[in-house]
This record gives structure tokens, sequence and C-alpha cells, in this order.
């Protein structure tokens, strides 16, 4: 017991000495992972975004779309990376397999949010002139914005919980200071420095969207998650 | 290395029985992934179920079971996996149960709440006017009919947690993610196809055990409630 208490005494969890002396390697970390989870995010809306579209238009085809990004959904990250893993080992790799699980959130909201654009309001639009497109910008996408943010949200918060596994092939942003430190003969302080400011991104660009969200949807105060 | 050389390897690799039945070889992997799965799942659905009920039931805390959700997805599987071994838990098998239930509880506890939330309030007030006691409408009426929810909720939990399970081998915590690691720490001439085999029997087990628990749910949906489909399905996933 005494020996435990005597490690736990030279390893401690929190350690201002580490951060101060790794402040480098921590905002190098921490780079890579708000670069890595920003990029995954903007392209998989670029992508999930007109998917949600062509499910909307042709119904027959949002059983498929859906299906699909089910499965991708379904495929184990670590195996992903697995796969993944013979083809290269740079950070492009690293995105196109979180690229894959944003997808399906996305998609997924963004298509519940045009569903939700209510009957008559897409007759009103089709009365007044509008074309397929013109409704689709200036009618339907804009209603469809909460949905579309609720779906940016959570493949946010996802996509920064699992860029650490990354890790696996040498491009896991904070994911290196944390595996970094438990095999590093179990050092904790870097463990928990990894932790907190993965969790604390994760909570910080969660609020900044929720932001955005209220300033560019000033209907919908009230709105759902 | 083409990818096509790594595919032939992956083939070689698992056409060798000797990677399936040494110690430490396929056979052994599967069942301790099915092991620390099934015990995180239940360990998930002991602590989530009854909370998500009683939360329904009492038509209180919503907010908690959206909180829960949204901190736990915020959390770093790697994280948790990594932390826990270094607490009393110890290393081995317990932290990588404890570590992946806590990613179980979410789908749980929303299903659980949400079902017993959306029972039909006249069916409720039908059961009070028959004289049911709250016990009693919670055991006759609304668990029954949050059924469905409950299945829909521990099929995503089993298949995220098998899933995430292979995330243990970064702790040497066992699971057929051993294999993948194993195959990182081989030189790339001999490891690709192995760990492309590895990545290929946990993709495989996630598929095969969110089909089969398709066929449960539905077996267990009464045939009325059946169109309800998966439902908080979408509010709480995450994908590790």
């Amino acid at each position: 017991m005494s020996l435990r208490r005597l490690e736990d005494a030279a390893n401690p969890w929190v350690s201002w000495q580490y951060v101060h002396d790794n402040a480098d390697s921590i905002l190098a970390a921490l780079r890579e992972h708000v670069t890595l989870t920003a990029e995954a995010v903007v392209l998989a809306a670029v992508v999930a975004i007109p998917l949600a579209v062509v499910a909307y238009w042709f119904r027959p085809l949002s059983g498929p779309i859906l299906a699909l990004s089910g499965v991708l959904y379904t495929i184990p990250s670590l195996a992903l990376f697995a796969f993944l893993a013979p083809l290269s080992t740079d950070t492009g790799l690293v995105l196109s397999a979180l690229v894959m699980y944003a997808l399906l959130l996305i998609v997924r909201n963004a298509l519940t949010g045009l569903r939700q654009v209510p009957a008559e309001v897409r007759d009103a639009a089709q009365g007044m002139g509008y074309g397929r497109f013109a409704r689709l910008l200036r009618i339907e996408l804009p209603l469809a914005l909460p949905g579309i943010l609720t779906g940016l949200r959570l493949a946010t918060v996802s996509t920064v919980a699992l860029t650490t596994v990354g890790v696996l092939i040498g491009h896991g942003g904070l994911g290196q200071l944390i595996l970094g430190g438990f095999r590093n003969n179990f050092y904790r302080a870097p463990i928990l420095t990894g932790t907190v400011l993965a969790v604390a991104l994760a909570l910080v660009l969660d609020l900044l969207l929720a932001g955005a969200g209220r300033l560019v949807t000033p209907w919908a105060r009230r709105g759902r998650r | 290395m083409s990818p096509g050389t790594a595919v032939g390897q992956a083939v070689t690799w698992l056409n060798d029985p000797l990677n399936w039945t040494n110690p430490g070889g396929i056979l052994d992997r599967l069942t301790e992934h099915v092991t620390i799965s099934a015990a995180a799942v239940l360990l998930g659905a002991v602590v989530a179920w009854p909370l998500g009920v009683w939360l329904g039931h009492s038509g209180r805390g919503g907010a908690v079971v959206l909180a829960v959700s949204n901190v736990t997805l915020a959390i770093p599987t790697l994280a948790l996996l990594t932390i826990l071994p270094l607490t009393f838990l110890g290393f081995g098998q317990r932290p990588v149960i404890v570590a992946l239930s806590v990613f179980a509880v979410p789908p749980l506890l929303a299903n659980a709440y949400t079902g017993v939330r959306s029972v039909d309030p006249q069916t409720r007030d039908a059961a009070r006017g028959m004289g049911l006691s709250g016990w009693q409408l919670l055991t006759r009426v609304e668990l029954p009919l949050a059924v469905p929810y409950l299945a829909a909720g521990f099929r995503t939990a089993a298949v995220q947690v098998v899933a995430t399970a292979a995330l243990a081998a970064f702790v040497n915590g066992g699971g057929l993610g051993q294999i993948i690691a194993a195959g990182f720490g081989l030189s790339i001439a001999v490891g690709g196809g192995q760990v492309l085999a590895g990545g290929l029997l946990v993709a495989l087990l996630a598929l095969a055990v969110e089909g089969l628990l398709a066929l449960v749910q539905r077996v267990l949906t009464p045939r009325p409630l059946r169109r309800a489909g998966r439902s908080g399905d979408g509010a709480v996933t995450a994908g590790a």
C-alpha cells in the first residue's frame, strides 16, 4: 500500500509542471486535433447535405443512402483505420475515416429537417412560382437549418472524441498525449491533460455551433434539439 | 505496399488454422471480445434501465437524460480506457468493461426514458381509472409498451460496444483489437495482412451483432407496434 501511495505522489494526475514544460507539444497536438476535426466536419457537411437533398427529392433513394451511411457508421473505427492503413499513414487517412463517421449523423438530421418543412409552405412556394432549386435554396434549406445544425453539432462532438483513435497511425491529435502518456510508463499528467482538453474542445465547439445556430435561425428560438 | 498484396496476405493469414486455434488466436480473442462486450452492455443496462424507466414514469429528468448523453458523447473512449486501469480498478478486463459500459449508458437510458414517456396518456388514464397503483401501472402497462424501445436501445448500445471494444487493444485489454494491434507491431511487410484481417473480423462481428439484434428486436416487438421503428436512435450514437 505504501508503495502505491509513493507512486501516486510521484505520478500525479494534474501537473502544471508538465503542462508548462511541454506547452509546445501540447499546443501542437491541440492544433492537429482542431484542424482534423474542422476539416472532417466541413468535408462531411459538403458531402452529406447534397446527399440529404437527393434523398429528399427522390424518395426511393433515401432508403439506400441512409442504409449505406449506416453501414459505414457501424464499421468499428479501429477496423476502418486497419483497412486504410496499408494504403498510407498520413493525416488524409484519418481525415477520410472521420468524414465517413460524421456522414451519417449529418445526412440523417438534415433529411429529418428537410422533411419537416410543412407541405403548405411548399405548396405556397410553388404557387408563387418558385422552381425546384429556388424553393430548395430560399425555402426548404433555411427551414431545415435547425435539423442541419443538430447534425453538425452531433458530428462535431463525436468527431472530436473519435479523432483520438487516429493515434493508431500516428495522427491522433490529443490522442497522442493520452496514449503517449499511457505507454510512457503510465505517466498520468499527459493522459489527463489530453482528456480534459479533448472534452473542453468538444464542449466549446458545441457551444459555438449552438450560438451560430441561434444567430442564423432567429425564428426558431424554441427550436428542436 | 499495394492494397492488393495486403488483401492477399490477409486471406493467407485467415486461412492458417493455427491463427485461429493458437493461444491468443482468433477464437480466444473472439471469446474475449464477446465476453467483455456482453458484460459491459449488461452492466450499462443494470444502471441505465431502472433509472430511465423511473425518470420516464415520474415524468421528470428529461434534462438529465439529455445531459448524460451529451457529456458521454464528448468523452473520448481512448481517454477512459487509459485512465481507468490507472485507478483502483487495476489492469486487465475490469477497467475495459467499466469504460465500455459508460458508453452503453446513453442509448439505453434515452430509449428507456422515451419508451415509458411515449405511452399514450389516455392509456395511462384508463389504467389509473381501473384502479391500478403507480407500481402496477409501471409493471403492467408502461413497461410492456416500452419493450420495443428498450430493445432498440439495447441493440444500439450492443453494436456500439462491440465496435468500441476493439479499442481495448490499446491498453492490452484483450478482444479482437489485439490482432490488429499485434499486426501494427510487426513490420508492415508481414503485419499488413494481419491488420487487415483483424479489421475484417471486428467489422464482421459488429455487423453480425447488428443483424442478430435487429431480428431479436423484431421478434420482441408486438405486431401492432412494429411500425414505430427504432426511435431515440439518432439522438445518442457515437461510432467508436
